[in-house]
This record gives structure tokens, C-alpha cells and sequence, in this order.
């Protein structure tokens, strides 16, 4: 690993100075992405600035009724805040699906949307990849794809985001606040991550001299019919090959209102509004979650190895707007997918 | 160049004065400059939790936390767990219930569990305790004895807190 | 006199792996340690046109940079790289050697540095040209250019006519991938210079093996080079050749004159051994009552481009069937990658994956519940060698694993078991294995207080060797295993083999035996001479030691503590070595062997598998220590399911390159992978393998259990996957 310049600012004003200043300065909270990727030689910072101190811990609720909860929240403790739990437990479930205890335990909440593809070829400096190398080529598309994405993609990029958590955030049409030079602004959660277009290398919307300072939940939770789902090729510690996220607001067995989204399966957690205000007014049954599906996945392409995405993402859709109908969400300790 | 920093680090209760480099991990000052080996080292990626520390009595990987970022707070390695005249009921358990075979993952593996038993008091489910350690990778135990050693373990933590 | 042998006693060292006092070859620090890291190559096969370590050195704290152009002097010839355990044919590999890339993730070049950070930073800062040559990884591509060995059983019969006759016949391939054997500790050594001595610290299954390779590698003498390793985070096979982490910590120390560590990155350990990928082709032919014909089992496999590895994929038939037509043959075919490694169960868990396979295949074909068809085709000869087995008990093994399992209540129909939206899925396998056992030697060293130290070379890679040799100790010194202290892992200690094949239990048991039959000689003798001795006109025979005396067999009455008998003879210790060697006999096979049962869940749409049972009833003669020996059998049964269904190195063709060279993409099972798992030791006496009736466990677990959930798989889906892994988009239909 490199080794760098360490600083430690004393408030957020000092941090985004700091990494104004320096362009080959990057921050490190829970460190569980950056250091493992300095690991690999993929990432090469001059300095890092080390912003696990600073005050943005707290998890509080708004005016509105939602609630805000500071970049540096702990993944498992936000799974575990008792309010989360009740009033947005497809969070909670996205969060403890992912990883381990140890790394959410340590990522913090804005860490989680800054998190890196798991592509192969990105993590393998002796590769060709346009993510870390832009202009290098994509190995992957005709390489090993297996957890490639089949939305989205791009001809120089078909890597997809790893985290579950931000799956969640997705549906849950948070507000990323960030801070810059220029001061604050708010970033729809929609709007936070990119596709890779003719640009792979970057990830997000967010500046290269900005700092992600809390994370707004809307009030509302679809704590009543929600679920997550993920499908991975282990039971436990292994990224999304497809993982579904599903909230419904159900009057009797009619569906009021429906959202969903996708992992593993993009640039980006995968939402489609149009697909969704389909199921609007249809009744909650089989056929309407499949027809839905099927008009999700319509344009999905795979590239060999990740061919049955296509179809797993439909089934998974399907399940978990099931499950999410039933009020019977998905338990991340008992992998029986019910 | 970086210039070494000085550091003092708490741990299992004793405070420790460091001069280290900014990029040097926590996992290599406990081995390293504390001398303490019993945190084991492996895939230094965060992809196998055998290098599992408390920090703040909470499950971290050693090996992806920067030892700076430790400074001033709480660790607890396996050799500040138990001594060998009165281990903790965990590494009790794990004896009794055959859960050691090479042992080079058991560190971490209890340590992982001392956490999760700590932050569920009560009487965690089996699959509640499979997916809870499941980041910490054995590759010889066969898991189902590590599991009767937590089980066991949590339910005299719950017995003896009742 | 046994109260040790056979019962659970928990691990003697149980306390230091729990407590993290345990030390591992990373583990020992010392002054003015300086730290390696190593350069590897980004090609497959070529040669190094240009290296450039200028930048490299130039970090603060770098001490120097080592390569094939300035390292210090290695052996030129072959043999002297030639360890223990090398194939018999071919070049063993010598890293830094030259400027040839005959691998992907070869080590070209060693970064010594006053810390290890800086030597793994400035490894990342040596520039490399290389003039590549075109490269071949994929086995499949290379099959038409692979080359007979001359390894497997022969053939019996007319295989072909007989094939042509059969009324039921099944054909088919399966392919298992490339496997790597991840142990949890990363291969390392600590080479401490000691003004031109060295002891080294390695992680190896073989002190002995890595210290007659150092010597001979560096020109040394034996008493140059000490070789020391008490405790193995997981071999598996990995470690039963030296790898090159401990010729390199020895160059860099030579180099340096200084101590040295040198630990090897998870990736790194990639270009180490592995389980060679293999394509296993199988002809089963058969009566429609279930008679089997004939078994043609043809094995290609993988080997370096510099040495031929093979092991016995395709006789397990021959153990295991009566059939009166059989051929095999083995052949290789050569890749630009390092050189397989045995693999717990080196040849089996592939082979007897395949041919377990087909067996349920041909139970199908034939309408026959595929326990039946193996009770219908069971052998109690060796149809290879026409020779009866000293024991064999599997057919309990059916019967017990079976009642265990509920199998009678199996419907034989492929997707007719449900639960929820789960298909259930049930499925069974044979496994076998050989039971092997090798010269071992042991000391003992009985004191006069009653305490004895029991020593030799063995390594406890995990399995539980220090504990069955205390507990063989304690059996045959007739002392409390408390007062047994057993040390292993020094190359300086009586000689053993290397720890694998499952053949330590037996070799090294005996060989405390052996010693402990000396320390009563001894003892004898003297309390013969003793005043009024009741043992005066006993013979050795006559004799046993129990409840720390040396007593008569037939009336314990008669009998003197050792301390007396010490005391009297002045002496304050009796050491006594000995290596054992057991008799040869031609006349009889020597095999374990189990039954496998799995259940699996498998979600209807999805495609998600769960393996929620499996019972092993596993017949291995006489087990020595029941909680240990679970552990092993338990932990082969993990392997499997991670072989089943998980384990796969992905190499990207076109680059020649393992794409998933780390264990986040490399998936073993982990805990939430594991369900019900139930190991049953049948009951198999054995009185002709050897004294103590011992076959050994490490592989036995393994074999068959990948063959039992293909099997499974198949009962849930009706989906036949002939290509491991089986990852859930290949039962998705």
C-alpha cells in the first residue's frame, strides 16, 4: 500500500478545505473500501484525510417526518436504531445483507454509496479496465462477467454497483446532503450515482471536492409490505448477483403505490418509474408483478457468463413484490427465501 | 516522505506508545510493534475477519482499519479476552465442544462471536449465530461445532445475566 | 491399557489456539527483522526482456531488490530441487531463477525492506518489459494435445464388446474446475540468520522436507539449516512441498546476512499447487437387474508445462465394483500454470465425484435405488489387484448412513419431494480412500517424576496429531495424559514423513508405540534387577505399563511404580527412540470408506440451492479420537459442499490470468452455507493393517459428498449439472 499523508480535520468546513486543496487527497472514514482497494494498487491517494471523527453521527428526526442520518453512522448501528428498524426495516434488511458483521461495524453510511464495483478487471491492475484506467478498454465484456451488469451498461463499462444498502436508499427515495466549496446542496438519491456512458471512472454525481454530510430518509417507510431479497452465489459474504428491494402501499388487495429496485444488475441501483406506475391500481397478484418484471427486464442484455440475470432478475422481481404484498419481507438470518 | 507519528493506542487496558507511519494497519502494530501475534494475519483485504479486533468492544478487521484511526479508543485483542487460568466462557466453549482444529482462524472467530453476544444478549437463534459469524472464514471446522460453542456460550451469558 | 484411545479427548493444545498463545510461522519476531515482498509477473509465458528496480530501491527503508540477475547463488540442477514429494518426471520450478515467465503470478523478483509496508509499496514500483509468447490455460482447448501417463490400474476384460452388449448403458462427462486449497494462514516463513546459520520458520506439512530442500537448494550443510513449524494454519495439501516463500526468505537473508520474513499475499498463493482441473469421461454398462459390465473411467487433467503431476482419478471403480470389464487411463495435458498439488483427497474427491455420478445416473437409467445398485455391484475383493481387504465395512456404512437419514422414505421421482416453495432434493454417493501408513520414527523421554515428552517431525497441520500422540502416550506409558507433553514440527526431531495422504495418524501412533515398547524394556530390566523384584522372570511380553507402574499383563498385583524402578536404577530419565516400519504385506487392499446422504433445497424458481443435511457414515477402523476425527470427517463433508457447489478458479483465457485470486471472489463456504451435518463412525475392527487397527481420516470426509448433492440436485430438479461448480443459474430452467 502507499503510503500518504495523514490529516485529521476539526470540522467539515477544514475537511472540504482540505481536499479542495489537494487533488490527490481523498477521505477515509470506515476505510473498509479505500484501504482495501490502496490494497490492490487500484487506488493511489497522496493524502487522506481521515473524516471518522468529525460530528455527523447522529440520527435524528426531521420536521418533516423523515429522518436524517449523519455520513458517519456505522452501517450496523443504523440497522439496528430502533426507529430505523421500525419505521424503515427494508433498510435494516438491506444493510445486514450485505458484508459482515466486522465491515458494518465499520463502514459508515456515506462510505456505503461511494462504494467501488467489485468488477474483476478493476480490481486487477495487470487488466485493461476503463473504470480504473480510463481509455484501457473493458476485459469484461467479453471476459468474465458472471457479475456483470445487464442494465445500463455501456460499450467501455459494464461494471455494477456493489452495495445493498444504497438498493434500499433507492427506494426509499432519499436525499443525499452534501457539502462543497460553493456550500451545501441536496442530491436526489436518483441523481447520485451514474450510468457509465463514455465516462466509467466516475461513479457518482458527487464533486471531487465535496463531502457527503447526512443521508435524508422521506417520512415514508413502507414498513407494512416491503422486502429485500438478495441472490448471491453463497448464503452469506458475497456480493449481489441480483437482489431486489420492493415497497407497495396496498388499499385492501389493490396496489396504491409500488417501488422497486434492483442491485447487482447495474451502474446504479436499478429503478424504472414508468415500469412502476404500471402496477399502480392493479391488483396485487402474480400476473401484475410479472407483467411488471417483464417490462423491467425488457431491455436488459447480458454478456455471456451473466446471461441468466436476465431471467433470475425477473423471477426475484416477482418474488419479492410477493413477499412485499404478503407483508412477509424477506428474514437475512434464515436464507429460506419464503 | 511521511514522517513517523506518535501514537498512543489502549489496548486490552494498557496504553501503548507508538512511532508509526501513517499507512501502517492496526493489524501490523499489534503484531508487529506490540508484539501481540495472537490477531492473525491473512487476506489483509477484509475478505476473511481472521484478523478480527474489538474496537470499542465491536467486531472490526484489523487488517482494514489505519492504527492512527484507533488512536484513543478501545481495543481488545484475543490475548485480552481470557488468560489461560481463567479463559472467557466463549473460548471455554470452544474447547469443550471440539471447535479448534488448526486454530489459526479462532482468534478472530471468537472474538467475532464476543461481539455479536455482547450486542444480542439472550438466546440467538442458530441461523441468527451462522450469519453473524459468517464473515469469518474456517476452513477446516466444518462451522456446525463453532456454532454449539456459541449457542452454549450465549445461553450462560443469558442464564448468568437472569 | 486404554484410557485415552478412542474416547473424545479435547485438543491438548487447545488452550494455546484459543488464547492466541499458538505461533504460526509469521509469528516469531526478532531484532532487525527485515521484511520481503514479492514481484509477480502479469504474463503467462514469455520471457523478462527488461526489469527495472531502480525506483524500488530508492524507497526510504528498501534494502535491496532481488531478481534473477542479482540474487545470490541457487543449485543449477534439477535434482537438488527435487524435495520429498516432487512428480517423478520433470523440472521442479526455482523462483527467481531466470528471465522464463512460465506462469501467471510468478514471483520475479524479492523487495527487502526495513518494513514490511515499504517493501510491499515499493514492490509496486518495479518496472517490467516482457517479450510474451503465445500462452495455453484452458484445459479444454488442450485436451486433444493430452498424453497417457502410465499410472492407472489395468484393464480387465473387453471393455469396448462389453460396453456394446450391455442391455443399460450411461456415457458422460463431468468436469471439475481448477480448485485452490486456501488454509486460512498465508504461506510464510521467518528465515533467523544466525552468523551464517538459519533456522526457519515455515509453513509446511513437512519440516524435514523443507529443510533436505533448503540444504540442498543452498548448497548447505544439514547442520546449517534448522527448519521449525509447531503449528499450520490449514495445509490441505498446500504445504506438503516446499513452496517458494522459504527459499526466498533464505535468499534474502543469505543476501542480507540478516534475518528475514517473508509472507506471501492471498493472490500470490494462487500460482502456488492446486487441485488440477479435470475432465472426467465415463462409460457404465449393465444387465437391467443391475449387474454392472463394465466401467471405463478416462481422466485428462492439467499439468505444468515443466512437470507431470498426476494422481489416481479413475481405479476407485476397481475398489469398489465387481465388474468383469474395466478400463482406465489418465492422461495430462500441459498449461502455462504452476504445477498441481494433491488437494485433501488428491485423485478421489474428482475421480469418485465422477464415478458416483454416473452410478446414480445408471440407477436412474435402470430404475433402481441407488443404494441397491451399489449393494447389488459391492465388491469384497480389490477387483483391481484381485486382493481382499484387511477390513471393509461400508457396507454398514450404506445401511447405518441410510436409517439415519430416512433414505427409505426417498421418492424416487425427480421433483416430487417438496417443502414450500422448495424443491427437496435427496442424494447419496460412495466414498473411498486409501488407507496408507508410512516409517515414522519417535522419541520419548520419560522422567522420573512421571512426566514423559513425546517428540518427532510430524506437523499438526489441524488435524489433531499432538493429541492422539499424547493419548497413544498416555495408553502405552500407563501415565495421565497431563503428565504427556508432546513436541512436533522441528526438523531436529525423530524423522518423519510429511503430514498428508491421512497416513500421519497410523505412522506417527506407532511409531510412539514402538518407542514406548523401549522405555519398557528398560524399565523392565531394571525392576528385574531390583531386590525381590515380583517381575524378576518376566519377559517383555509379559509386562504392560499402567497406572504408573510396570505391572504383569495377567495380574496387576505384581507390579512396581517407575518411579521406584528409576529410583533404584539411578537413573533420572530413560530416553529411548525408535522408528517403526510396518511389516509389508502384498496380500491385502487397504482402503476406508464411507456413505454419503445429502439433502438439498433447492427454490423453485430461483434456482437457490441449500444443502439443510448430510449424514457421512464413514468406516475407517479403529478411530483414535472421536471428537477430533469428527472434526475431520465434518470438515472433508464442508469441502465437499464447497466443491459441489461453490468452488471455482476463474481464469480469464485470453489473459492466462486467475481472475478471482483472493477469497471475497474465491468462494469457500461459510457458516451460513452450513446446515445439519451428522457423522457416524461405523463400527470396523481391523487386526491385520497394523497393531493399533488405524486407517487415518483427513481425506475419507471429502470423497464422494460433491458426487452426493450433484446427486441431490438432480432428485430436486430433475437438472443433471456435470460441471462444478453447481451454481444456481445452472439449475435454472
Amino acid at each position: 500500500m502507499i503510503n500518504f499523508q495523514y490529516s485529521r480535520p476539526g470540522d467539515i468546513a477544514d475537511a472540504v478545505r482540505q481536499i479542495a486543496a489537494d487533488p490527490r487527497a481523498k477521505f477515509i472514514a470506515g476505510g473498509t473500501n479505500i484501504l482495501d482497494l490502496m490494497k490492490y494498487d487500484v487506488e493511489r491517494p497522496a493524502h487522506l484525510i481521515d473524516i471518522s471523527r468529525l460530528p455527523l453521527t447522529g440520527v435524528e428526526e426531521t420536521a418533516s417526518g423523515g429522518m436524517r442520518i449523519g455520513a458517519l453512522v456505522p452501517n450496523s448501528d443504523l440497522s439496528y436504531h430502533p426507529l430505523i428498524e421500525a419505521r424503515y426495516p427494508i433498510l435494516a434488511s438491506a444493510i445486514r445483507a450485505g458484508a459482515s458483521q466486522q465491515l458494518r461495524n465499520m463502514a459508515s453510511t456515506g462510505g456505503n454509496l461511494l462504494q467501488r464495483t467489485r468488477c474483476l478487471y478493476f480490481y486487477d491492475v495487470a487488466t485493461p479496465c476503463n473504470k480504473r484506467a480510463p481509455g484501457s478498454g473493458c476485459s469484461a465484456i467479453d471476459g468474465i462477467n458472471r457479475q456483470n451488469a445487464i442494465l445500463g451498461t455501456s460499450d467501455a463499462c459494464i461494471a455494477t454497483h456493489p452495495s445493498d444498502m444504497c438498493v434500499a436508499l433507492a427506494v426509499l427515495e432519499a436525499k443525499v446532503h452534501v457539502a462543497g466549496p460553493a456550500g451545501e446542496r441536496v442530491i436526489a438519491f436518483e441523481d447520485f450515482h451514474r450510468l457509465p456512458g463514455k465516462t466509467p471512472e466516475r461513479d457518482t454525481n458527487l464533486a471531487p471536492n465535496e463531502i457527503i454530510t447526512a443521508i435524508e430518509l422521506p417520512a415514508r417507510g413502507f414498513a407494512k409490505n416491503y422486502t429485500y431479497i438478495k441472490i448471491r452465489d453463497r448464503h452469506s459474504y458475497a456480493f449481489a448477483l441480483v437482489s431486489v428491494a420492493a415497497a407497495l402501499e396496498l388499499e385492501g388487495k389493490t396496489i396504491k403505490e409500488a417501488r422497486l429496485a434492483l442491485g447487482g444488475v447495474a451502474h446504479k441501483p436499478w429503478r424504472n418509474k414508468e415500469v412502476e406506475a404500471t402496477l399502480n391500481g392493479q391488483p396485487a397478484t402474480r400476473e401484475s408483478f410479472r407483467s411488471a418484471a417483464d417490462a423491467l427486464l425488457r431491455d436488459a442484455k447480458g454478456f455471456g457468463h451473466n446471461d441468466f440475470k436476465v431471467e433470475l432478475a425477473r423471477r426475484a422481481v416477482v418474488r419479492a413484490l410477493t413477499q412485499a404484498a404478503q407483508g412477509t419481507p424477506q428474514s437475512q438470518s434464515n436464507k429460506k427465501i419464503v | 516522505m511521511t514522517f513517523r507519528n506518535a501514537l498512543t493506542l489502549n489496548i486490552n487496558g494498557s496504553e501503548h506508545e507508538v512511532f508509526i507511519e501513517p499507512h501502517w494497519t492496526l493489524l501490523d502494530v499489534l503484531r508487529r510493534e506490540i508484539g501481540l501475534t495472537g490477531t492473525k494475519e491473512n487476506c489483509i483485504e477484509a475478505e476473511c475477519g481472521v484478523c478480527t479486533v474489538l474496537l470499542d468492544g465491536k467486531a472490526v478487521c484489523s487488517c482494514i482499519l489505519l492504527a492512527m484511526q484507533a488512536a484513543g479508543r478501545s481495543i481488545t485483542t484475543i490475548e485480552g479476552l481470557g488468560t489461560p487460568d481463567a479463559l472467557d466462557p466463549l473460548q471455554v466453549a470452544f474447547l469443550k465442544h471440539g471447535a479448534v482444529q488448526c486454530g489459526y482462524c479462532i482468534p478472530g472467530m471468537i472474538l467475532t462471536a464476543k461481539s455479536f453476544l455482547a450486542e444480542h444478549p439472550g438466546t440467538p437463534t442458530r441461523h441468527e449465530i451462522r450469519e453473524a459469524i459468517s464473515g469469518t472464514l474456517c476452513r477446516c471446522t466444518g462451522y456446525q461445532k463453532i456454532i454449539d460453542a456459541i449457542a452454549d456460550a450465549g445461553a450462560e451469558g443469558a442464564q448468568a445475566a437472569s | 491399557m486404554n484410557a485415552y484411545i478412542g474416547t473424545p479427548t479435547s485438543r491438548v493444545d487447545g488452550r494455546e489456539k484459543v488464547t492466541g498463545a499458538a505461533k504460526y510461522a509469521a509469528d516469531y519476531n526478532t531484532e532487525r527483522l527485515v521484511f520481503g515482498a514479492v514481484v509477480t509477473s502479469t504474463i503467462a509465458r514469455g520471457r523478462i526482456k527488461r526489469i527495472d528496480t531502480s525506483l524500488a530501491k530508492h524507497v526510504a527503508g528498501v534494502l535491496d531488490v532481488l531478481t534473477h540477475e542479482n540474487r545470490p547463488d541457487m543449485a543449477a540442477k534439477d535434482d537438488a530441487w527435487k524435495d520429498d514429494v516432487a512428480p517423478e518426471k520433470g523440472t521442479p520450478f526455482r523462483p527467481l531463477y531466470d528471465g522464463r515467465i512460465r506462469f501467471n503470478h510468478q514471483p520475479i523478483a524479492l523487495v527487502l525492506a526495513e518494513e514490511w509496508e515499504t517493501a510491499l509499496f515499493a514492490a509496486t514500483l518495479v518496472q517490467l518489459q516482457y517479450e510474451k509468447e503465445k500462452h495455453a490455460t484452458d484445459l479444454h482447448a488442450q485436451r486433444d494435445k493430452a498424453f497417457v501417463v502410465e499410472k492407472p490400474e489395468k484393464p480387465r476384460g473387453n471393455a469396448a464388446k462389453a460396453y456394446a452388449a450391455s442391455e443399460v448403458r450411461h456415457e458422460a462427462e463431468y468436469f471439475i474446475p481448477t480448485e485452490h486449497h486456501n488454509p486460512m494462514e498465508l504461506f510464510a516463513a521467518t528465515a533467523i540468520w544466525d552468523g551464517g546459520k538459519l533456522t526457519v520458520y515455515d509453513k509446511t506439512q513437512g519440516v524435514q522436507n523443507v529443510q533436505g530442500y533448503l540444504c540442498s537448494v543452498f548448497n548447505k550443510k544439514a547442520d546449517d539449516i534448522r527448519v521449525i513449524n509447531p503449528f499450520m494454519g490449514g495445509g490441505f495439501g498446500a504445504g506438503l512441498r516446499p513452496q517458494y516463500e522459504c527459499v526466498l526468505a533464505v535468499l534474502g537473508a543469505l543476501a542480507l546476512q540478516r534475518s528475514v520474513r517473508l509472507v506471501l499475499t492471498r493472490a500470490q498463493m494462487y500460482a502456488l499447487g492446486h487441485r488440477p482441473a479435470t475432465i472426467e469421461h465415463l462409460t457404465l454398462g449393465a444387465k437391467k437387474d443391475g449387474t454392472l459390465n463394465v466401467v471405463t473411467h478416462e481422466a485428462i487433467a492439467e499439468t505444468s508445462e515443466f512437470e507431470d503431476f498426476s494422481r489416481n482419478d479413475t481405479g476407485w471403480a476397481g475398489l469398489l465394483y465387481k465388474s468383469a470389464n474395466t478400463k482406465f487411463e489418465h492422461k495430462l495435458a500441459r498449461l502455462d500454470v504452476s504445477t498441481p498439488s494433491d488437494m485433501r483427497a488428491p485423485g478421489a474427491a474428482t475421480g469418485v465425484y465422477a464415478l458416483e455420478s454416473a452410478m446414480d445416473e445408471l440407477a436412474v437409467a435402470l430404475k433402481l435405488d441407488p443404494v441397491e445398485l451399489r449393494l447389488k455391484c459391492y465388491s469384497d475383493r480389490d477387483q483391481n489387484d484381485d486382493l481382499p481387504y484387511t477390513s471393509k465395512a461400508l457396507r454398514a456404512c450404506y445401511r447405518q448412513g441410510a436409517e439415519a437419514f430416512g433414505w427409505s422414505k426417498r421418492n424416487p421421482e425427480p421433483r416430487s419431494m417438496r417443502d414450500g416453495k422448495e424443491f427437496v432434493g435427496w442424494g447419496m454417493a460412495s466414498g473411498v480412500w486409501e488407507a496408507l501408513q508410512m516409517p515414522a520414527a519417535a522419541r520419548i523421554v520419560l522422567t522420573a517424576n512421571g512426566h514423559a515428552e513425546v517428540s518427532c517431525a510430524a506437523s499438526d497441520i489441524g488435524t489433531g496429531t499432538y493429541t492422539i500422540l499424547a493419548q497413544v502416550a498416555a495408553d502405552a506409558l500407563g501415565l495421565p495424559i497431563e503428565n504427556i507433553s508432546v513436541k512436533l514440527g522441528d526438523s531436529t526431531l525423530p524423522q518423519t514423513p510429511v503430514e498428508g495422504g491421512s497416513w500421519m495418524a497410523a505412522s506417527a501412533s506407532h511409531a510412539v508405540i514402538a518407542a514406548a515398547e523401549e522405555v519398557r524394556n528398560e524399565l523392565l530390566a531394571s525392576a528385574r534387577a531390583m531386590n525381590n523384584s515380583p517381575l524378576a522372570d518376566a519377559k517383555p511380553e509379559d509386562v504392560v505399563l499402567a497406572e504408573g507402574k510396570i505391572m504383569r499383563r495377567h495380574d496387576q498385583s505384581r507390579a512396581v511404580s517407575i518411579t521406584d524402578v528409576m529410583r533404584h536404577s539411578g537413573a533420572d530419565r530413560i530416553v529411548k527412540e525408535k522408528k517403526n516400519e510396518f511389516a509389508e504385506d502384498l496380500s491385502h487392499a487397504r482402503n476406508t470408506h464411507s456413505a454419503i446422504f445429502a439433502e438439498v433445497k433447492i427454490d423453485e424458481e430461483l434456482g437457490i440451492i441449500r444443502v439443510t443435511r448430510v449424514v457421512s457414515a464413514v468406516a475407517a477402523g479403529r478411530i483414535l479420537n472421536t471428537k477430533t476425527a469428527h472434526s475431520q470427517i465434518m470438515g472433508g463433508i464442508v469441502w465437499g459442499i464447497g466443491m459441489a457447489l461453490h468452488e471455482e478458479t476463474v481464469f480469464d483465457h485470453k489473459f492466462g490470468r486467475i481472475m478471482n485470486a483472493n477469497i471475497a471472489e474465491y468462494h469457500v463456504p461459510v457458516n451460513a452455507d452450513i446446515h445439519d451435518i451428522n457423522v457416524i463412525f461405523v463400527e470396523e475392527k481391523d487386526d491385520k493393517i497394523n497393531p493399533l487397527g488405524v486407517k487415518g481420516v483427513g481425506e475419507i470426509g471429502i470423497v464422494g459428498v460433491a458426487a452426493a448433492i450433484a446427486n441431490a440436485v438432480f432428485h430436486a430438479t430433475g437438472v443433471r449439472v456435470r460441471d462444478l461448480p453447481i451454481t444456481l443459474d445452472k439449475v435454472l430452467r
